[in-house]
């Protein structure tokens, strides 16, 4: 007890490390975090695992001990995360903040508060983003989540213009900024600085790529018209992979000094430039084929299909890395590659899985990357102030921006079918966000090499802070005000899509008349050649087989009608009416089934389903049997003599458990609601025997109908249990013998009780239904009312009399009080809802 | 120059044409030379076999549809003329802001409506003003191909039209089918690049 005490309180000695800690949320970020750590930490934490160690030999089993240790860089990396997400949360609690200063800005700004406190707190700045962090463990996400959630129609033609602003555009701001500054620097601009020509060129192109992370944070909140949206943001997705290339150019031209440089050295750069972007971009399309190809066959292990997307695109990313290709290009095309076949092989709960996590991983390590933006620049070690060097980088950087911009768009527009107008230029150079890349390279930068590098640190400090903070706040405005053509929200509609679909076709004859090859013959021959090839090779063949277009908005149009349906019928305050109708319209006679199943109440009770399994449940219903003569037979010898207790025992043997009653069964690979096989394949003996049996006495004439008032009610008590237990799913209420088992006649039973209020028992055991034919002269007394005349007090089941107090004899009566009646309901909504749109929204 | 002088001189009307079309010069040419590549027989104009002549366009599921567009300008016309042809043609023209708009001709041929308009003959073919039920279908089936069942393919037309049809008579007006189209960019859908 002593030594835990001392545990205890070794633990209170640190706790003090440990509560400013957390309070101040000053912990580490990731990886090289340990090595910081242990300066703060590394006395007490050595000092007191040697008294720990004392103490523990002195007495014994210590009941708990406090290691700090053990958990150190895994806990705060959490910690960090947390502090990220909350502080995400705090701002958007209030949306007037976020609506005039955007997300990437705030939490840069919030950065600098915990920055702030922890440089208060250890005077010395204790956590930095890690360029290898963000490279391995922050950035792949992010753009993995771009290229995967990329519309790949407009990316891919678009792609042209792309091409030209991601690779042109960057090399010609990372040279002018560089080449302008080196004539600044030799104009006496900036003093005295160790910077040579190839430094200089080396800081423009670690500047010269607009961050992807940054764009998507404010282009997504600004809502710009589509085109222009993909123009910045594909731009600034390519040219991190160009920025990162002419970077490690630089980089060794850099090394290999300026006198070793000769045409040679210069034309291998060229060639390296072009061969580390595209053969980036091949291994992320290899990648992607390797993936397509696996979830081909990944049915049987759905629940892990979802990481192997992650999984895969990481290593298309290390893959690249490792061959120095460009990894951003490798995994961008991984992404943009892969989207639309893995999404039709997999199961769509999974492919909202790959959706949610990948917006969650990408959503987190943006946040993390802006707040670490700001912490590291907490640190008086990298101010190192020169006027003249960053204020003509601010400038260049800015001006060189526009200027490319118009340039290229100029030259562009010369053939583009859809020019981009001034104003979009304005916005696209405006655009032209610095972010975590430029600040990862330039912490790459060996001070060995680079004598000026917390000059050239601090001013990529200063251009991300003016890009992000200064330009991104003013963004918004400056869309409105120059009236930039904003994305046009509209709803999905059948009728543009199928036109889209005819343009498409008008324009490949229009080009065939002119006999010229244009852009919709390079479309049309893509599509001819995907369909016949990659599809095969790529794609499911069940998914293939569904994957018309049309047919697929069509389907998504009817899922949200759908889904309306359910919302419409909780707002009215039952979603039993769906039922109902939902039964009406895939089977007329079932409608008059479900409403009489409330008459019948021991079979509602367990039948309860829930919104999304009614259609299921419907198609399923079809091909439950109302009874099974076999069970039947065995059921009556069983329970002629039983009492209730033994009925409810037998039901709960027999019965089928409906689909809302999960098993609860842990399972690691499977998460779904289970059917068991055996389950459907009685079932589906059952109905086929049930079908015969229903065909053979139609045949025959028979009108097996009996007169129910003349069984005791026990014996009808049996039945209805009978019934009742052969019905799988609640569909046939009277799977009764003495109302005939064969939905004709539950549906007979049901029109007359509901309508007539009077019950007859029609003997037609026909499966289809006839109205005109189940209407006998002769109308019998419902079974209910036989019953209540002779023993009113006796309930169908002891779960029936649990839950529906109500006597048999007054269902009638109370029945237009319930609120949530479902056959009120169901008469109602079948008044309100013709069978057309009904059947609309079920087909 | 001078085989282009003769080229031009050669086609009636060039400058009237080049004013309602817009297009240049160099444009009217080519399409000339187009013109007489597809009539076979010199005959200076265009039936329908030169039409199906072509290859790609025998593929295409509403290529037919298109070759009527060409012969449905006039009252019942068996064939046409560069004159006609050129103009058909001309709606895919990408609108241009920065050219002048002529004062003469208040609504150019690949304005919006009249592309629109050629659209919606593609699928008006008793040209009564309305896309009804079964003409839709028809696109449908023609486009579709074999995917899709013919339920789907009825109900999918049954819900194209209830999107737009405003006023119940289960057929699409040129008036309903342009404002469900609203939204849609038009110009750029229906336009070929190096038509500009």
């Amino acid at each position: 007890m002593e030594s835990s005490f001392g545990c205890w309180r070794r633990g209170l000695v640190l706790m003090p490390f440990a509560t400013c800690l957390f309070l101040l949320c000053a912990v580490v970020p990731v990886c090289d975090a340990a090595a910081g750590e242990e300066d703060i930490w590394g006395v007490s934490n050595s000092s007191s695992q040697n008294t720990e160690g004392q103490e523990q030999n002195n007495s014994g089993l210590p009941i708990v001990t406090f290691r700090w240790n053990h958990v150190q860089t895994p806990f705060l990396v959490s910690v960090w995360i947390i502090v990220g997400c909350l502080a995400k949360m705090v701002f958007e609690l209030n949306h007037r903040v976020t609506n005039i200063f955007p997300e990437s800005g705030l939490l840069i700004l919030i950065g600098f508060v915990l920055g702030g406190i922890v440089w208060g707190a250890d005077k010395k700045a204790t956590f930095a983003l890690q360029p290898t962090t963000f490279f391995y463990y922050l950035l792949p996400q992010i753009i993995l989540d771009a290229g995967y959630c990329m519309p790949n129609k407009l990316f891919f033609s678009n792609m042209g213009a792309i091409l030209v602003y991601a690779v042109i555009g960057t090399c010609w701001n990372a040279g002018a900024v560089g080449i302008s500054l080196w004539g600044c620097y030799e104009g006496g601009a900036m003093g005295h600085l160790e910077i040579g020509f190839l430094q200089f060129l080396l800081f423009g192109s670690l500047l010269s790529a607009v961050d992807p992370v940054a764009v998507i944070a404010v282009f997504e909140e600004v809502h710009v018209n589509e085109v222009l949206f993909i123009l910045v943001f594909g731009e600034s997705l390519l040219n991190d992979g160009v920025t990162v290339v002419l970077y490690n150019v630089c980089d060794a031209f850099v090394s290999l000094g300026a006198a070793k440089i000769n045409a040679a050295e210069i034309i291998k750069g060229i060639i390296s430039f072009f061969v580390v972007a595209f053969g980036g971009a091949l291994v992320g399309v290899i990648f992607a084929i390797i993936l397509c190809l696996l979830t081909r066959c990944t049915k049987n292990i759905q629940i892990i299909e979802a990481g192997f997307i992650f999984v895969i695109s990481y290593l298309s990313y290390l893959t690249a890395e490792m061959l120095s290709l460009s990894a951003i290009m490798a995994i961008t095309f991984c992404g943009v590659c892969s989207q639309k076949y893995i999404n039709v092989n997999m199961d769509e709960r999974s492919v909202n899985t790959v959706r949610y996590a990948m917006k969650v991983f990408a959503n987190g390590s943006e946040t993390m990357i802006f707040v670490f933006l700001g912490i590291s620049a907490i640190d008086p070690a990298i101010w190192v102030w020169n006027t003249g060097f960053i204020l003509l980088t601010l400038l260049f950087v800015f001006v060189y921006r526009i200027m490319g911009v118009f340039f290229l768009t100029w030259f562009l527009n010369k053939t583009r079918l859809v020019p981009v107008e001034t104003i979009e230029q304005v916005i696209m150079s405006y655009g032209g966000l610095r972010g975590g890349v430029a600040y990862a390279l330039a912490t790459v930068l060996d001070p060995v090499k680079i004598k000026e590098k917390n000059l050239m640190l601090c001013t990529t400090f200063l251009v991300i802070y003016f890009t992000v903070v200064l330009q991104g706040v003013t963004m918004k405005p400056l869309v409105k005000w120059l009236k930039v053509k904003r994305s046009a929200q509209s709803e999905l509609k059948l009728i543009e899509k199928l036109n889209n679909r005819t343009f498409e076709h008008t324009l490949c004859a229009v080009e065939d008349i002119c006999g010229r090859i244009g852009d919709n013959w390079w479309i049309r021959g893509w599509n001819r050649f995907e369909q016949k090839w990659i599809c095969r090779y790529l794609m499911k063949p069940s998914a293939r087989k569904s994957q018309d277009y049309l047919f697929g908005v069509f389907h998504q149009l009817n899922l949200e009608d759908a889904v309306n349906y359910v919302s419409e019928g909780e707002r009215r305050g039952s979603l039993a009416f769906m039922r109902s109708e939902d039964a009406a319209s895939v089977d007329f006679k079932k409608k008059f089934g479900t409403d009489m199943s409330d008459i019948m109440p021991d079979i509602m009770v367990n039948t309860d389903f829930n919104g999304l399994d009614v259609s299921m449940s419907s198609v399923t219903r079809e091909s439950v049997p109302s009874v099974s003569l076999e069970i039947h037979e065995n059921d009556t010898k069983n329970l002629r003599n039983n009492n209730d207790v033994n009925v409810h025992h037998l039901l709960q043997q027999h019965l089928y458990k409906s689909r809302k009653h999960h098993r609860h069964k842990y399972s690691r690979s499977h998460f779904s609601i289970n059917q068991s096989e055996d389950e459907v394949q009685e079932i589906f003996q059952r109905t086929m025997r049930s079908r015969l049996e229903s065909f053979k006495s139609a045949k025959m004439g028979v009108a097996p109908a009996k007169k129910i008032s003349k069984h005791p009610q026990k014996d009808r008590q049996q039945k209805m249990s009978n019934g009742k237990s052969l019905d799988k799913s609640k569909a046939h209420p009277y799977g009764d013998e003495d109302f005939e088992f064969s939905d004709g006649n539950s549906a007979s039973g049901g029109e007359a009780a509901t309508h007539a209020f009077l019950y007859t028992t029609a003997g037609i055991v026909n499966r289809a239904f006839m109205p005109e034919m189940d209407t006998p002269p002769t109308m019998r007394t419902p079974p209910w009312l036989s019953q209540a005349e002779t023993d009113g007090s006796v309930a169908p089941s002891q779960r029936a009399q649990r839950s529906l107090p109500w006597s048999p004899s007054n269902i009638r009566r109370l029945a237009p009080l319930r609120i949530s009646n479902r056959s009120t309901d169901s008469f109602i909504m079948a008044d309100c809802f013709p069978p057309t749109a009904s059947s609309s929204g079920v087909a | 120059m001078g085989s282009r002088g003769s080229t031009l001189s050669k086609i009636p009307n060039v400058d009237k044409l080049m004013q309602e079309t817009g297009f240049s010069q160099a444009h009217i040419i080519r399409l000339h030379d187009r013109f007489r590549a597809l009539d076979n027989d010199e005959k200076g104009y265009l039936c329908p076999q030169d039409f199906e002549a072509i290859k790609e366009l025998a593929m295409n599921p509403i290529g037919d549809r298109i070759i009527g567009a060409f012969f449905a300008q006039g009252p019942q016309q068996e064939t046409v003329d560069f004159n006609s042809f050129v103009k058909v043609l001309a709606h895919f023209r990408p609108t241009d802001k920065n050219r002048p708009k002529e004062s003469t001709s208040p609504d150019p041929i690949n304005s919006r409506t009249n592309k629109l308009k050629f659209a919606f003959q593609l699928y008006d073919q008793d040209k009564d003003g309305k896309i009804s039920r079964d003409e839709l279908l028809q696109v449908l089936r023609a486009m579709l191909e074999m995917q899709v069942t013919e339920e789907q393919l009825e109900s999918i037309t049954d819900r194209t039209i209830q999107e737009s049809d405003t006023d119940r008579d289960n057929a699409i007006s040129f008036e309903e089918f342009r404002k469900s189209l609203d939204k849609v960019n038009i110009e750029h859908k229906m336009s070929i690049r190096f038509l500009r």
